[in-house]
């Protein structure tokens, strides 16, 4: 391959294949100095930004949704193009014809799809209505043509929760800068050979799969080129300048956005890839420092106007409007010297020239060798607007190389050459409960599981509680197994995500990712058998409906071996269960502990646990103790942390951390210095996720009573950004709770 | 037979008491009433718990990778943590072969005996809480002369250990011109202050004594405004140059 676009740059083996990360490697500058060199915002982006401001307002005055295409479904070609406001864009391209305006998507379920427009007062057309209902079958419909009885007991009684099994699943990303670096033409070449040699002796199932699959990636690059075309853009080309590079990688994100609601759509890792043609344009002349702050800013403020429909409950799991556009910033690569160049600033000085925001969720890969410049200003950043979270480079890149981005939170591949099978979370609390109760739930008292035998001694004794404990986790495991096996068939069937995948490799690793919710509940719940005494309170039925404990015990969250081991030892033993059941497309079982904002929900749907735990209370969010249980301080909790194996959960260990600003040192120097050693003296333990919150409970309860007055507000919670006011009141409520490291 | 350390609680994440990150350990007793004490709770000999200096050591341990990425160190606070001398000796003693930093967080409220002597030996800082420069008004305040505070602090200064001096700012207590210019005086004195700080009183302590059923005596002290803080930050002369570890 040759192109003029190239001019400049160093050639390698990915001038005679498909492959970003060695133009990566040829090309990028790494940057080892600090923050000083960068630009504030153009005129330009200020008027622009206003603009979306004042879109915002309109959106939350407007209950939530400003407007919705409701009589086309959704593809990569059905709106004609939309704009803010077009003379001042430098990077265009929506959803929609308008801004804000959000597409419906029925293929994931045209159920949900209704229901979502009909909680904001819209209607989906006859016309959708009839094809949905009547002619074309959607995801949620296989889903459940399918599912067993087992699993329905176990979904509606929530052992299993947030399944995508009415949406879609998301947490694929398509490796957009293929779509800058070769141009779409060159991208179809290389499909249409994968497809000439997608055959074998037999035309089994799985090939016969797989050329459908290519053909419909084709299609897709052929849609993404028509509508690029009608932005006026031709990317049958490599993109020759740094405002292409950005604008056609951004209608690579586009399409796929245009194309699926999934629950997380993240962007990958484009900051450093675009800094190569953005240093050239500089070094030629053509490109001022400025004028590269304000492409990345228009670009930025396209991915904060990214929206899906979806329904309350969805938002109620999930908090505020979810998008998960992930960016994975900075890093080091294998030859030691480090992925952060002047656009990994660049892409974090936005939340200077627009102001904090949830989204895009940027994601920094940290390591103990990151420049100190850049980790200054990632700390300096992360004190000013809660807006960054953190992920152990020194940790994933011996998994996964040097060229892996983050999806949704903190789910870890390598870009184009690995996706995931989405898949929620089972409610490990619950798990126990039924372990003691023989598989009736502890709410209802409806019998879930097949019966086992409930234990029935006045005192739970650990032994016993272990060993049904894990009879029940090997149940969990299998039926959960079954539900993902059948999501993603349907899903792969149904909603098929032909361009993300069309900006992948043909062979690519699948992951089937498995998730816990409620480790420290079950960790404390047998720390407490161990160490005190818990005598169980059963209703007239038998059934066990809370427990008293007697004494005190150790607490998951306190650096105590002797509970942090417990919860170790769960993580491992699920893990293993899941590894032990066969898998849809024999994806790899990974597991992760996070729950986003969903411990909430799963709280209230979880009755009394044995570890004191009252019914309805809200469990930890992702691997954190639980509230108020953690005595020793930040670091006592990290160190329980990071004793969990990320072996075992290669899916992501989420921990959220809030902190008043006055409790990370006296003044602004200090707090820096102090935020970098704490993440140094974390990460270089082999754990693998943070969230940084630094605020204040006063600001926090301000906010909750003058919305108004921050609509830019934003909070970390487990491995995501929201914007604070655009959670529910007891999330809210939740946050303010979750433990705030405040030294008296 | 192996020293015991009463301790009322662990912070893993101190950041303001001591250069970096600290871990700080809350001794249990302390032989002052001071009216606006945050940590009541600590002031009964027989509360708290028994830790063998072991434990101790485990736990700071773990903390390692993050105070030495801080520069920070293990602080030892209270209550007073000069009641213990002998456990301290040996934590801090284990300290030294760690290459971890020491200090003592203390209102330097006991006479110095030889185990104190030997307790600093060990101390790398001392953040001495100055009560008050006026006897009167420290009896009035804490319920003890300052006759131990004072010559703690230049028992410091003569030995060359370097120190921190704070004093809290209480409306009404402790925030006479006088005094403080009194104080300043005493401060230039001495040879080895390296920071010297303002700590505004505040009421977030307020609890622990209701917890414990007792009367908090400054419910009518209102916590000093930005601008009492810095009258006295400027009649005391702190300047940013002053604030060097």
């Amino acid at each position: 391959m040759n192109f003029i676009e190239w001019n400049g740059f160093k050639t390698g083996n990915w001038t005679k294949e498909i492959n970003v990360r060695d133009f990566i490697q040829k090309n990028y500058t790494p940057y080892e100095g600090n923050a000083d060199f960068l630009a504030g915002p153009t005129e330009r982006t200020k008027k622009l930004w206003e603009e979306v401001l004042e879109l915002y307002k309109k959106e939350r005055e407007n209950g939530g949704v400003l407007d919705a295409s409701t009589d086309v479904a959704s593809t990569i070609t059905s709106h004609a193009p939309g704009y803010i406001d077009k003379d001042l864009e430098t990077i265009v391209g929506l959803q929609t014809d308008k801004p804000l305006k959000r597409a419906i998507m029925p293929e994931g379920g045209i159920r949900i799809v209704e229901k979502s427009c009909e909680a904001y007062g819209f209607k989906v057309s006859e016309k959708i209505e009839d094809i949905y209902h009547n002619y074309r079958k959607t995801h949620n419909d296989g889903v459940f043509s399918a599912y067993t009885p087992e699993i329905r007991a176990a979904r509606s009684s929530h052992l299993l929760t947030g399944l995508p099994d009415g949406y879609g699943r998301g947490r694929i990303i398509g490796d957009y800068r293929r779509v800058a670096l070769y141009g779409i033409d060159e991208l179809i070449k290389g499909k249409k050979e994968d497809f000439a040699n997608t055959r074998g002796n037999y035309m089994s199932e799985d090939i016969i799969r797989e050329r459908e699959e290519i053909s419909e990636q084709i299609k897709a690059l052929e849609d993404l080129k028509k509508m690029a075309e009608s932005y006026g853009f031709d990317i049958s080309k490599p993109a020759k300048d740094a405002k292409e590079a950005i604008q056609w990688l951004y209608f690579g994100y586009l399409g796929a956005v245009k194309q699926q609601n999934g629950a997380a759509m993240s962007i990958g890792r484009t900051s450093t890839f675009l800094d190569i043609y953005i240093k050239r344009d500089i070094d030629e002349g053509k490109l001022t420092e400025e004028e590269a702050q304000e492409l990345m800013d228009h670009f930025v403020m396209k991915l904060r106007l990214v929206r899906f429909l979806r329904t309350p409950e969805y938002d109620e799991l999930f908090s505020g409007d979810p998008v998960w556009v992930t960016e994975s910033i900075g890093g080091m690569g294998i030859d030691g010297r480090t992925l952060v160049t002047k656009n990994s600033f660049r892409v974090l000085h936005t939340l200077n020239t627009l102001g904090p925001s949830p989204e895009p969720n940027l994601t920094v890969l940290w390591s103990t060798r990151l420049p100190v410049g850049f980790k200054d200003f990632c700390a300096k950043m992360s004190i000013k607007t809660s807006a960054i979270q953190y992920e152990n480079d020194d940790l994933m890149r011996e998994y996964w190389g040097d060229d892996y981005g983050i999806a949704c939170c903190v789910s870890a591949m390598r870009i184009g050459k690995q996706m995931q099978f989405f898949g929620a979370r089972a409610n490990l609390a619950k798990t126990l409960t039924y372990a003691i109760n023989g598989g009736r739930d502890e709410v209802s008292g409806k019998q879930i599981t097949p019966k086992f035998a409930p234990v029935t001694s006045e005192y739970l004794d650990y032994d016993e509680v272990w060993e049904k404990f894990d009879q029940m986790m090997e149940y969990v495991a299998g039926i959960y197994m079954d539900a993902l096996n059948i999501i993603h068939y349907m899903h792969d069937k149904y909603a098929y995500e032909s361009l993300e995948m069309a900006l992948h490799d043909k062979d690519i690793l699948r992951t089937m990712a498995c998730g816990v919710a409620g480790l420290s509940i079950v960790a404390d719940s047998f720390s407490a058998m161990k160490y005190a005494k818990v005598k169980v309170i059963r209703d007239e039925t038998g059934l066990a409906v809370d427990y008293k404990i007697e004494g005190d015990y150790p607490k998951y969250g306190n650096d105590d071996d002797r509970v942090d081991e417990i919860a170790v030892k769960i993580q491992k033993v699920f893990m293993d269960k899941l590894r032990k059941q066969k898998t849809y497309r024999n994806a790899k079982p990974t597991m992760s502990i996070l729950t986003i904002t969903s411990n909430v929900v799963y709280g209230k749907a979880t009755g009394n646990t044995p570890d004191g735990r009252r019914a309805g209370t809200p469990f930890g969010p992702g691997a954190n103790p639980l509230h108020g249980r953690d005595t020793n301080g930040a670091v006592a909790v990290l160190n329980s942390l990071a004793k969990l194996n990320y072996k075992h959960s290669e899916d992501g260990i989420s921990y959220t951390f809030a902190i008043v600003p006055n409790a990370l040192g006296k003044d602004e120097e200090t707090r820096i210095k102090n935020l970098t050693a704490l993440l140094d003296g974390y990460f270089c333990q082999l754990s693998h996720h943070v969230n940084v919150n630094v605020f204040d409970r006063a600001l926090l309860e301000d906010a909750m009573e003058h919305p108004e007055k921050y609509p830019q507000l934003t909070i970390r919670v487990s491995g995501y950004a929201v914007n604070f006011i655009k959670l529910t009141r007891e999330q809210q409520l939740d946050v303010i709770n979750r433990t705030i490291h405040e030294r008296m | 037979m192996e020293v015991l350390g009463r301790i009322h609680s662990f912070e893993s994440f101190g950041t303001v008491d001591g250069p970096g990150i600290r871990y700080v350990i809350f001794m249990q007793g302390c032989p002052l009433k001071c009216k606006y004490c945050h940590n009541r709770d600590t002031w009964d000999f027989s509360g708290g718990e028994e830790y063998s200096v072991d434990e101790v050591i485990d736990r700071i341990k773990r903390c390692k990778s993050y105070i030495d990425a801080s520069g920070g160190g293990v602080t030892v606070s209270g209550g007073e943590p000069l009641l213990q001398p002998q456990f301290l000796i040996e934590l801090f003693k284990r300290l030294k072969e760690l290459n971890i930093s020491t200090a003592l967080d203390t209102a330097g409220s006991l006479k110095i005996n030889e185990k104190i002597e030997e307790l600093l030996k060990y101390t790398d800082l001392v953040i001495l809480d100055i009560k008050h420069i006026n006897n009167k008004k420290c009896i009035e305040l804490t319920g003890v002369p300052n006759e131990n505070n004072i010559n703690f602090a230049k028992y410091l200064s003569e030995k060359n250990i370097p120190m921190w001096i704070r004093q809290v700012l209480v409306p009404g207590y402790t925030d006479d011109k006088e005094d403080l210019l009194n104080l300043k005086k005493f401060i230039i004195s001495l040879k080895t202050v390296k920071k010297v700080e303002i700590l505004p009183y505040h009421d977030l302590g307020k609890f622990k004594w209701e917890n414990l059923g007792e009367k908090y005596p400054l419910a009518d002290v209102k916590p000093p405004v930005a601008k009492e803080i810095d009258r006295a930050k400027k009649l005391l002369g702190i300047c940013k140059e002053n604030h060097k570890a």
